[in-house]
């Protein structure tokens, strides 16, 4: 069988994803500009502003003299390899061998593929069809070798092409040295000495184009024309974590799910522990007779490949699921993994015993009232009441600034709550205040404290805040909002003191 | 009981060695009801002081369940205030602490000595929640002490609580607030925690230290009785009963 390659290129790479996500520069002339010798240089351009002479290298001050209306954005370099990456994943579903070819193509092993789709003329339109669907710009080429398949995506005159099988040579006949990626200097020599065209100098003696251009350009061309193979370097993507347990008869019982779980956490542990690898959630299925799926799903709060831990988990749950007829596939899911060291579990034992008992506590809470309900505070730098912490991540985040010093209630209502006081003068605390109609007589009072809106998160009133004590003892936290002016200033009560 | 057979035939009617026998043999009674004394590092080191003396062996019971009753929110903060000098004491060797039930202002909690990151707050209103959390984190015996929040306390459910807390010695604090009513529950100790006015010194102006009534209502071999304790300088301080003498009101504002 034939070996065939597709090559595909995006000349408007980056800036066809930047127009993807902002839709409003669609057609429009931009440039992706990045930093480079003090001066901000061009690195990606989009069609528009290539039709009007701009291209990648140029600085980007004469661009805009070109074109006063250019917009400008910064790029990002590690952009392009991620994006890459991502569409050679997408290329899968065409053939199972997919590469990327940086900086802003892909290359497709389509060997024994395009029947599927009626033949090659349909799959080529298919591919690039769908491409251009999502906004790219697309050329591409079908090719029994790597690099005529690169070289007419690049240089040929249309935008897709298909090379016959064995026609290589007179595929590369029109096409420009640069078709068969030379070097700079070698290319240089070649078009001194009048050879625009592949087809000059491909039939020259070998021994001659040795001696004058070097070997890497017979390299080249063998690898254009077939007489040496090329090298592919697939994309794999990661398998997913995934274990099945068909069962023979359909499983009804408790007993029997909680045999299956066993069963398929002992798998997923074997081969969590070859990869160094924790589970941080997790989904076990039951398929039905009837052909419905009931699943329970835990997680964990770090990493855990532990057996019987999870099991416990999932244990918590295993009574939400209605057999009704009886299961007869169970599969284990783990959507979100970690890296777990080796021999952790070991380790656990001597070094913080005690943390992992606490951790797994957490993750039963977790798995019974929900991930959400568990909280650990760590300070955040406001002063802004309910801004002046924030949930902690994990177990071992420690606080990244100390925590203030300031006298706080014990308890802080969710919401101020209004009450009416009477308030001798100005910036004075209230005589009395009712809430909740009791009222409270103010026997002592600390204050005012003034906090500021932080206006750079939300605007609105300041707060002057009074520590109070009523005649009986309760300690109240009241703020006055806003200045005493043209209309009447509210109170709230805030907290309650110890 | 591991009880040498010579004691009781013991012929010495020295006084000394006969209060000795009776503190062994108290000891051995209190073990077989549950009750353990403390290790060193479970002290709560709070200046608690003729508090402490209320109880077997003048020593503040860990590794058991305290129940403290509140009515209104005044009293919750008081209760909730006392509670965190307690732990505060509890907590200073590291570990951490189970809040479960409505959480606290976690800023408020450096004034009683506790690093707020050192608390992990279980928040859920379903009391059937409330009860298996607690449960759950008294069976564990890494954590340092367990705080439960809520309002109605079965007697069943609280024995379940106490036989957790015996396998894992941790401290267990029940908060019922406006419990509907006061029933007998398992604790070793019942605590009723109300405000008290402040005071600053020389009748300065302004809200002094937090002042609270105490009153132990129940104490499993101990005996109750009610104090006043101010929390100051990081530890509580017990006023003497003169302290009480009720103040001359003047208003002290501005």
């Amino acid at each position: 069988m034939h070996t065939r390659y597709a090559a595909i290129w995006f000349p408007y790479l980056i800036a066809d994803r930047m127009a993807r996500r902002r839709p409003e520069l669609y057609g429009k002339p931009f440039v992706l500009a990045a930093p480079e010798q003090g001066r901000m240089k061009v690195t990606a351009v989009s069609a528009a502003a290539r039709a009007e002479g701009i291209a990648p290298g140029r600085v980007v001050a004469d661009c805009r003299a070109i074109l006063p209306e250019l917009r400008v954005f910064d790029d990002r370099p590690e952009q392009a390899g991620k994006l890459l990456y991502a569409l050679a994943e997408w290329g899968l579903r065409y053939t199972p061998v997919a590469a990327v070819d940086p900086p802003d193509g892909l290359l497709l092993d389509i060997s024994g593929c395009p029947h599927l789709w009626g033949g090659e003329q349909l799959y080529l339109e298919a591919l690039t069809g769908e491409l251009e669907g999502y906004g790219y710009h697309v050329r591409a080429a079908i090719a029994d070798t790597m690099a005529t398949a690169w070289a007419v995506s690049r240089y040929g005159q249309q935008r897709a092409t298909i090379v016959p099988p064995d026609e290589q040579a007179a595929a590369l006949h029109p096409l420009p040295p640069a078709a068969l990626r030379l070097e700079p200097a070698t290319r240089e020599r070649l078009e001194k000495l009048g050879f625009y065209r592949i087809g000059r100098f491909i039939h020259l003696p070998r021994p001659a184009l040795r001696r004058r251009f070097g070997e890497a350009l017979l390299r080249r061309m063998d690898l254009a024309l077939g007489h040496t193979p090329g090298v592919i370097r697939p994309i794999e993507p990661a398998a997913p974590h995934t274990e099945r347990l068909p069962c023979l008869e359909s499983i009804r019982t408790a007993t029997g799910i909680e045999i299956a779980l066993q069963r398929l956490l002992e798998a997923l542990h074997r081969r969590l522990e070859r990869e160094g690898k924790g589970l941080r959630s997790g989904i076990f299925k039951g398929h039905r007779v009837d052909g419905q799926i009931r699943q329970i799903a835990v997680a964990t709060t770090r990493p855990s490949r532990n057996v019987a831990h999870l099991f416990k988990l999932f244990a918590l749950q295993i009574s939400r699921l209605e057999p009704d007829l009886g299961f007869e596939l169970f599969t284990l899911e783990a959507p979100v993994v970690e890296a777990l060291p080796p021999g952790q579990e070991t380790l656990w034992e001597m070094s913080s015993h005690r943390d992992s008992a606490i951790a797994e506590l957490l993750d039963r809470i977790a798995g019974k009232i929900g991930p959400q309900a568990i909280r650990r505070y760590l300070p955040d730098e406001h002063y802004w009441p309910e801004r002046s912490y924030k949930v902690a991540a994990s177990l071992q985040e420690q606080p990244a600034a100390a925590w203030p010093d300031h006298r706080r209630p014990l308890h802080l209502l969710p919401r101020p709550e209004r009450i009416r006081v009477a308030a001798p003068i100005p910036d004075y605390p209230p005589m009395l205040f009712v809430y909740k109609g009791k009222i409270h007589k103010v026997s002592k009072a600390d204050g005012p404290e003034r906090i500021e809106q932080e206006w750079w998160i939300e605007t609105g009133q300041q707060r002057d805040y009074y520590i109070v004590e009523d005649e009986t003892g309760g300690r109240y936290w009241l703020f006055r909002s806003g200045h005493y002016d043209q209309q009447k200033p509210e109170w709230f009560l805030h907290g309650f003191f110890a | 009981m591991a009880m040498p057979i010579e004691n009781r035939h013991i012929a010495c009617p020295d006084t000394d060695a006969k209060a000795h026998i009776f503190q062994k043999l108290q000891k051995e009674i209190l073990a077989l009801q549950g009750l353990h004394k403390p290790g060193e590092s479970l002290r709560v080191n709070a200046g608690l002081g003729a508090v402490e003396a209320a109880f077997p062996d003048g020593v503040f019971p860990t590794g058991a369940m305290h129940e403290f009753i509140s009515q209104g929110p005044e009293e919750a903060a008081a209760t909730e205030g006392f509670m965190a000098g307690l732990l505060g004491g509890l907590m200073q060797q590291g570990g951490f602490c189970l809040w479960v039930g409505s959480p606290l202002f976690p800023p408020a909690l450096t004034r009683f000595g506790i690093a707020p990151e050192k608390i992990l707050f279980v928040t859920t209103t379903r009391p059937k929640e409330i009860l298996w959390a607690v449960e759950e984190g008294l069976r564990c015996a890494g954590l340092t002490a367990v705080v439960g929040r809520l309002q109605e306390l079965s007697f069943t459910a609280a024995r379940r609580l106490q036989l957790a807390v015996e396998q894992s010695r941790v401290t267990g604090f029940i908060h019922r607030c406006r419990p509907r009513s006061e029933n007998t529950i398992a604790c070793v100790a019942r605590w009723r925690i109300k405000p008290l006015p402040a005071r600053t010194e020389d009748a300065l102006p302004g809200v002094g230290h937090p002042r609270w009534t105490v009153q132990l209502l129940r104490a499993r071999n101990g005996k109750p009785g009610a104090w006043q304790l101010e929390w100051a300088e990081g530890r509580f301080h017990v006023l003497p009963p003169a302290a009480t003498a009720p103040e001359v009101r003047i208003r002290k504002i501005g």
